[in-house]
């Protein structure tokens, strides 16, 4: 929740509605992308970010995304639990 | 995992930590780690073994669900117990206890407690029930208010008069202030949060120097970001200097994500008060709603106890969350309070520093030591 989970931009669903869906270490799920959308270069397929519940926050780079994958994957039960929840599609 | 690699990479850190040792000869320097996620980096790579004794790092309030008093556990249950409601939450909330056990026992006894993985989740599920009351349970620090903030404005924008949000929502800088203010625990400065500084970027933190004499460094969370980091504060004091700097430039912009900010500014402002579990009743360090979402604001549209509910005696999680002891400390820790069987906050949520020691580091327990300031501790203005 408070530590963002990395994640690549796969396709852009809906620019006009901030709709992007990303890979987060081969977990696909829809996230919102308007907060980032106006940071340099915007956001394209391809791009890294941090994924804070549902919402990409930050752009980063392709190393920092490995490095903060792998942190997030050492603190075992914040890894899984997050996979978990990102994963889940809300019941409706 | 080249990229991996280089951040612990054991010549760079022997490097880093001679010079660490070189400068903490003499007296004893006690840093604060806000940030529940460094706390984890520092058992799980037992770096409190490999830094010299001088240098003693104590564990800080930046673990959102963690700073939850227990009376907002029970206010969340009444709401969710209102015929009618389906209440929505994240994971980690869901095992928080309050003084009426959690909301998985609310849900067992028959609540619609729902887990969500993000507040739009929420949204979706008001949506699909419109003649349901669907309340999110907003918690956390600046790296999700933005996202609450967008799905109320999105429930504005589409009309979903069935959705409202119990708004916990906190900031970050007031609980530091109230650490700095309070006379328990004596600090030489600290290790700023990650991730929050994405949001919020490092002005907000220049307020350690100005005010209370401190350095502040922002840093990442691989070992290598944390030595470099306490090395960072050490060469301040060291070469009589004391700023915000920013370790983990890699991810945090100096001005944060305004973007980001301007939503939170647009849907919340300050509160007046609001309890923190430990750290009690600070002033404007929470967000609620504005006057022109009230339509959208669970307090408003429920009855909510607002009972106030002290922590259990045995539980230290204030005393803990507030740096003044470890927590192998805390007498329940390992023992009647775990993992599986919480008691406490820290114990509960997997970003919490009792989650972290019991996983990691139980085997390693160093002692707290009193330290001489060495910033200017001036009389602290009211917010």
């Amino acid at each position: 929740m408070c530590l963002g989970i990395p994640g690549q931009i796969v396709e852009i669903l809906d620019p006009a509605d901030h709709r992007a869906t990303v890979d987060v270490d081969g977990v696909r799920r829809e996230v919102n992308v308007g907060l980032v959308m106006g940071d340099a270069g915007g956001i394209k397929v391809g791009d890294w970010v941090l994924i804070h519940v549902g919402f990409a926050m930050t752009k980063i780079d392709e190393e920092e995304a490995a490095s903060t994958l792998d942190f997030i994957k050492q603190l075992g039960s914040v890894y899984d639990d997050e996979i978990r929840d990102f994963s889940a599609e809300a019941p409706l | 995992m080249k990229y991996v690699d280089e951040y612990r990479d054991p010549a760079a850190a022997r490097t880093i930590l001679s010079h660490i040792t070189d400068l903490a000869q003499g007296r004893h320097f006690k840093f604060m780690e806000v940030c529940g996620g460094h706390t984890h980096t520092i058992y799980k790579h037992g770096i409190e073994n490999v830094l010299p004794q001088t240098v003693e790092l104590v564990h800080g309030p930046g673990c959102p669900v963690c700073v939850i008093p227990m009376g907002r556990v029970d206010d969340a249950i009444a709401v969710a117990e209102t015929p009618g409601v389906i209440f929505t939450s994240f994971g980690d909330m869901m095992r928080v206890p309050g003084g009426n056990g959690n909301l998985l026992e609310a849900k067992a006894r028959g609540a619609d407690v729902r887990m969500v993985y993000s507040p739009l989740d929420a949204l979706r599920i008001a949506i699909a029930n419109p003649d349901k009351q669907v309340v999110f349970f907003a918690v956390g620090f600046e790296t999700t208010a933005p996202s609450t903030a967008v799905t109320v404005m999105k429930a504005m924008q589409k009309g979903i008069t069935n959705f409202s949000l119990f708004c916990n929502h906190v900031t970050i800088v007031p609980p530091l202030k109230a650490i700095l203010d309070s006379p328990d625990l004596r600090l030489n400065g600290f290790l700023g949060p990650g991730h929050v500084s994405t949001v919020i970027g490092n002005r907000p933190y220049r307020f350690v120097p100005q005010k209370y004499g401190l350095p502040l460094v922002t840093a990442g969370f691989e070992p290598l970001d944390i030595l470099q980091a306490i090395l960072m504060l050490l060469r301040q004091i060291d070469e009589g200097r004391c700023e915000v700097e920013n370790q983990y430039t890699r991810a945090v912009p100096e001005h944060g994500n305004p973007r980001a900010l301007e939503v939170i500014n647009t849907v919340f402002e300050l509160r007046p008060h609001f309890e923190w579990r430990g750290l009690g009743f600070i002033s404007q360090s929470a967000l609620k709603l504005r006057e022109e979402f009230a339509p959208w604001d669970a307090a408003l549209r429920f009855s909510v106890p607002g009972v106030r509910v002290a922590d259990p005696k045995a539980c230290q999680c204030g005393e803990v969350l507030k740096g003044v002891i470890k927590p192998w400390e805390c007498k329940v820790f390992g023992t009647a309070c775990t993992p599986e069987t919480p008691i406490g906050t820290c114990m509960v949520s997997s970003e919490g520093a009792c989650a972290a020691y019991y996983n990691y580091g139980r085997f390693t327990k160093h002692d707290t030591v009193p330290v001489e300031l060495t910033g200017r501790v001036k009389t602290p203005q009211p917010a």
